[in-house]
């Protein structure tokens, strides 16, 4: 990066800042705050208890708990094999190595209806893989299960995507010094490279413990959507807006941004604690 | 899976590579393999074959019946919304993401890194939530309601509706591109042009465009893809109404729904080759600018995804 020069930074030296600012200012408020902020408008025309009725009903709670243990769990997941793909993919030489680095994005550009039908043919009882499990008692697809399994290929790429440049830049000199001081590869690789890797790990899975969180669209597909056992939290908004109970939903909805507000605010905790440890 | 074997067979390779003199930092060759296998099995079940299905189920009927599923009225219907949608959207956002990028690295003012926050707010918000924003705020029982009624203006379960959804999940994109480049750009350059006389759009045209082109395009790319395959926010808005209000993504769920799986894979496959595409421009634009492009609000992360 260029120093930069703080004389050139003064306003009023390059034009255009009233029009450039006046214009953000302007969509960003027509597009994103007043749209957002009807949530909050409508959930304040509840009463507390009306608030904390919808917020707290048992099918929302069921809710809560699926979309959080299975966010967590395809975290957990994606947390574990993405070290390994991470370590294999900067590490290693192997045939199709570059193709499959080209597409471990694919989660992020494939819309997630397409991935939500197709998970559920294969992962369905007559489905490629399905079948196999089915045949050994466990059901996948339209089950709790379901929903882990696609929010497992949603969350994919966060935590292989965030480990990949901090393992780039690691400085193997640091495990050639643990070496030579007779640590073993496993003790190397678990008392000097996996603290290195630990803020990066610990963004890469609360991103897609995020993820995970919001997803709709390839869940619905998988999950069987059964009224507390398989139905997350953005469907139940979902049908509340479908039976008008627009209150309700917003009242949902508001505790959901709370949570994914704070999630946000976590990630960049972490990042900024990454940063300074880093520098 | 392979651990249990592993510290031996390091032991003997970190200390084979040390008396090589090569120093520490390689595994056995079978710890690695399997590794590899592990990565692989793993992609292969979560990643490639989801990837091969689409097509295996489309084209399970044959050819024709994939063409046909393609080509029928309300496909064709969905597929030209997708693009109006996409072609609407995505000038909006880099106007937007231009305008918000020059503002936030050319110059300083106070409140900068909540208007950067406040860009983000889209990646965070569930779909669903996004779609139910403009439900309440243009919806029959919202305060504008009986306004738009009187005069007969319908953006709720009609196409401004879907457009406007699009634009509020796919906003950040550009913008997100854009600010860490034109900050690593500086303003050097345009410096120079404005003491030479240049206006403020030659300086934008000649010299500040040439510069950001690469991280430009990616935000694009990035923000068409989202833009076309949109589910969740879109299905908020759209009524689902079957060759007026149904883009590529919905018209494949009312498929699916009516169990016409062929059709539906059909639909979908096109998708995943836009999603394909998306992904070989991604990384044609990475490899021609030789940089890694960042969406996000931290340094390093590609943050692109969170909602995508």
């Amino acid at each position: 990066m260029k120093p930069k020069s703080i004389l050139l930074k003064q306003r009023g030296v390059l034009p255009g800042f009233g029009l450039t600012m006046g214009f953000t200012i302007f969509y960003l408020s027509m597009v994103i705050l007043i749209p957002i902020s009807m949530i909050f408008i409508k959930t304040a025309s509840m009463s507390w208890d009306q608030f904390v009725g919808a917020v707290t009903s048992p099918r929302a709670m069921a809710a809560y708990y699926l979309s959080f243990t299975a966010s967590f769990i395809a975290a957990m997941i994606n947390g574990i094999f993405g070290i390994i793909v991470a370590w294999v993919l900067e590490r290693y030489n192997f045939p199709g190595k570059r193709i499959i680095d080209g597409l471990l994005d694919l989660p992020f550009a494939l819309p997630t209806a397409v991935a939500g039908i197709t998970l559920t043919a294969i992962y369905s009882s007559n489905g490629w893989f399905g079948q196999y499990l089915e045949a050994i008692g466990i059901k996948a697809a339209y089950s709790p299960l379901g929903v882990v399994i696609v929010l497992t290929f949603v969350g994919l790429p966060f935590v292989v995507r965030t480990l990949q440049p901090v393992l780039h830049d690691f400085d193997k000199e640091m495990e050639d010094a643990a070496a030579s001081l007779g640590a073993n590869r496993w003790q190397t690789f678990t008392k000097v490279i996996l603290p290195e890797l630990l803020p990066a790990l610990l963004t890469g899975f609360v991103l897609a413990f995020a993820r995970g969180l919001g997803e709709y669209g390839s869940v619905i597909f998988i999950a069987g959507n059964m009224p507390m056992r398989t139905e997350i939290t953005p469907l139940l908004i979902m049908i509340k807006l479908e039976q008008f109970d627009y209150a309700g939903a917003s009242a949902i909805a508001a505790v959901f941004l709370l949570a994914s507000f704070t999630l946000l605010l976590l990630i960049n905790l972490l990042q900024r604690r990454k940063n300074l440890v880093r520098a | 899976m392979g651990k249990l074997s592993m510290p031996m067979n390091t032991t003997i390779a970190a200390r084979a590579t040390l008396n090589a003199g090569i120093g520490g930092g390689q595994e056995s060759k079978l710890f690695r393999w399997a590794l590899i296998a592990i990565a692989t099995a793993f992609l292969g079940l979560f990643l490639f074959a989801p990837i091969i299905a689409v097509f295996a189920k489309a084209l399970e009927k044959g050819l024709s019946v994939y063409f046909s599923a393609i080509t029928e009225p309300d496909a064709q219907a969905a597929i030209r919304l997708t693009i109006l949608t996409a072609a609407i959207t995505v000038p909006l956002n880099l106007c937007f993401g231009v305008a918000a990028a020059w503002a936030i690295t050319k110059f300083d003012f106070f409140g900068k890194n909540l208007l950067i926050t406040l860009i983000d707010i889209p990646f965070s918000v569930s779909p669903v939530i996004s779609g139910m924003i403009f439900v309440l705020l243009f919806g029959a029982q919202s305060l504008l309601g009986p306004f738009l009624t009187a005069h007969n203006i319908k953006i709720i379960f009609a196409v401004p509706g879907i457009v406007l959804a699009t634009i509020f999940v796919t906003s950040p994109f550009i913008a997100r591109e854009l600010i860490p480049v034109m900050q690593a750009q500086g303003s050097e350059e345009e410096q120079a042009a404005i003491s030479l006389g240049a206006s403020g759009w030659q300086i934008f045209w000649r010299v500040t465009l040439p510069n950001i082109k690469w991280g430009l395009l990616y935000g694009v790319i990035l923000c068409n893809a989202r833009a076309m395959g949109e589910f969740g926010a879109v299905s908020v808005v759209s009524g689902h109404i079957r060759g007026l209000t149904n883009t590529m993504p919905l018209h494949v769920e009312i498929l699916y729904n009516e169990f016409q799986f062929v059709a539906a894979f059909s639909v979908a496959s096109l998708l995943t080759i836009l999603a394909l595409v998306t992904l070989a421009a991604k990384n044609f634009v990475q490899k021609k600018s030789r940089q890694r492009f960042i969406t996000s609000p931290v340094e390093g992360i590609d943050y692109s995804g969170v909602q995508l």
